[in-house]
């Protein structure tokens, strides 16, 4: 029994409200699972189309931000030719990982601030880190609303001469930091990329490589990975969206006998 | 439950009898006790003469820390060894039992080693008989006539043979360094280190591992425990001297007494020097 310095309080009421824990009111039936409510109002249940992890690396002129090529159907591999990564402006690049239709429908208002920021024709272009809080907002927004966007974004590119990487989840949490993973990555690619991040600034090379080997560990180790994937590489000179396979070996199993 | 009774002597393995109760229980609101559980990273590599196994030295129950430096890796023979994850107790209990089959098993045969396989063999017949209720699964490594082994024995039954593997909340992290730096026909000093790094990357990155990385070589024809290969977390060293100096408290004023003592009574023993 908890100790109250030895002094035991009967509750004052039974089958009513405790303090601190949530009250269903007995008339109320809350505990249907139903998508619709009694409104007609829908809510997000869960993602259906989705992409898997994104793997992100800022070097000491730039960003490299990459993802499979592959958008799930739930245990399917539906469609094999998608870019998850993207070229926003000059200033940033995107990687998406979470549901696919609740990105396409971010990447239309997304679509719409870039143009309106091109219309501005102030010769003042939107920024990494703009784009970066204003996901944040919009994520955090629809989280609170019980409604949320089932997003894993990662948001890259040069705040003027710095290089930039943040990540926003699906909660609105988001963070900045010089080794980024989404999904299965924060288990399989993280430890690796944190391994050589902490040593030092790495240079374009090295984050090449590292990139090269995380997407090689995904494909190996994740159920909905994928050997091909785009990667987007920002610096000073521009953005390079370019398409890379991942070199398999498969020499270990000629060596596997009996179990 | 009457017409139970006959066939109580015929009954072996684990009595799931009180499974409904207990099930009756949760849902009634008991909150069951929790297990011990090792929350680990542990890997094996083969290499070109013997097998590396390695872990880390943390067990945790639920949130808290129980024990920063305990023992992962357990001898099973001179010639097999094993690294286990999951539930404490399981896991002392099944090394225990491993122990006396196979010495049991290696004196019956009259042989001078016991092959990988039996071990692999027996414990996993033993864990499908109890339908995963003992939780906890290990990872056996050995060098017996036939060469070096890895297998893996998961908690219900089935096993792998491998020639790297991981297991444990750590095992992501240790994995990725494995699929990325293992090759075959590795010399030892070279397996050592990899299963090293892969153990440190589990301690570094996953919250259920901790303190120092622990080894085990296993060759043709000896084995070497090492405890404490690499120690990652240690209490920090003090930069500064946190003694006090003579002369810190000043003396106000000094009196000497001396205690009178009486001699009330003397006993004298002759001592046996012999």
């Amino acid at each position: 029994m908890m100790s109250n310095n030895g002094v035991n309080f009967a509750p004052f009421w039974h089958n009513g409200p405790a303090p601190g824990s949530f009250y269903n009111f007995p008339q109320n039936n809350i505990k249907s699972n139903s998508a619709i409510d009694e409104y007609g109002f829908q809510r997000n249940g869960g993602p259906i189309t989705t992409g898997t992890s994104i793997v992100g690396v800022k070097y000491d002129k730039g960003v490299i931000i990459a993802g499979d090529k592959l958008v799930s159907y739930g245990n399917l591999a539906r469609y094999h030719n998608v870019d998850r990564v993207f070229k926003i402006n000059e200033n940033i690049i995107l990687g998406m990982s979470g549901d696919y239709a609740d990105f396409q429908f971010i990447k239309q208002y997304i679509d719409e601030i870039i143009l309106s920021d091109f219309s501005a024709d102030d010769r003042i272009v939107l920024k990494p880190k703009d784009l970066y809080t204003w996901l944040t907002r919009v994520l955090y927004n629809r989280r609170s609303r019980f409604n949320p966007l089932w997003l894993d974004m990662v948001v890259g590119g040069m705040q003027g001469e710095e290089p930039f990487l943040g990540h926003i989840n699906i909660r609105g949490r988001s963070y900045t930091n010089d080794v980024i993973s989404t999904g299965y990555g924060t288990h399989l690619a993280l430890p690796l990329l944190r391994e050589y991040s902490e040593k030092g600034p790495l240079n374009e090379e090295t984050a090449q490589q590292l990139i090269q080997k995380s997407m090689e560990v995904l494909f190996y180790r994740d159920c909905r990975g994928y050997p091909k994937y785009s990667q987007a590489n920002i610096n000073a000179n521009g953005v390079t969206v370019s398409d890379h396979e991942v070199k398999q070996n498969w020499d270990l199993a000629l060596s596997i006998k009996g179990y | 439950m009457l017409n139970n009774f006959a066939t109580l002597d015929e009954e072996r393995g684990f009595s799931f009898r009180n499974c409904k109760r207990n099930a009756q229980l949760v849902a009634n609101g008991f909150i069951p006790p929790k297990a011990i559980k090792t929350g680990t990273t542990i890997c094996g590599v083969t290499y070109k003469d013997g097998v590396v196994l390695g872990c880390d030295t943390r067990t945790t129950i639920g949130n808290i820390i129980w024990e920063k430096k305990c023992e992962k890796i357990y001898k099973i023979q001179n010639n097999i060894f094993v690294a286990g994850a999951g539930t404490a107790a399981d896991m002392d209990g099944m090394v225990k039992w491993m122990r006396s089959n196979m010495e049991l098993h290696r004196l019956n045969t009259n042989r001078k080693i016991v092959p990988v396989i039996t071990l692999v063999t027996t414990l996993s017949h033993h864990f499908f008989r109890y339908g995963g209720a003992i939780s906890c699964v290990f990872l056996i490594g050995g060098v017996d006539n036939n060469g070096p082994h890895l297998h893996v024995v998961y908690k219900h039954g089935s096993k792998m043979k491998l020639p790297y593997a991981t297991m444990g909340s750590g095992s992501y992290a240790a994995m990725t360094i494995l699929e990325t730096r293992w090759k075959p026909d590795m010399t030892e000093q070279e397996a050592k280190e990899l299963v090293a790094d892969a153990i440190t990357s589990g301690v570094v990155n996953d919250l259920g591992s901790g303190t120092n990385v622990n080894l085990c070589v296993i060759r043709k024809s000896s084995s070497e425990k090492i405890n404490g290969y690499r120690e990652i977390c240690g209490n920090g060293k003090r930069i500064l001297d946190y003694s006090i100096k003579h002369g810190t408290t000043g003396i106000i004023s000094e009196t000497i007494k001396k205690i009178e003592l009486d001699v009330i009574e003397e006993q004298i023993e002759k001592m046996e020097v012999e």
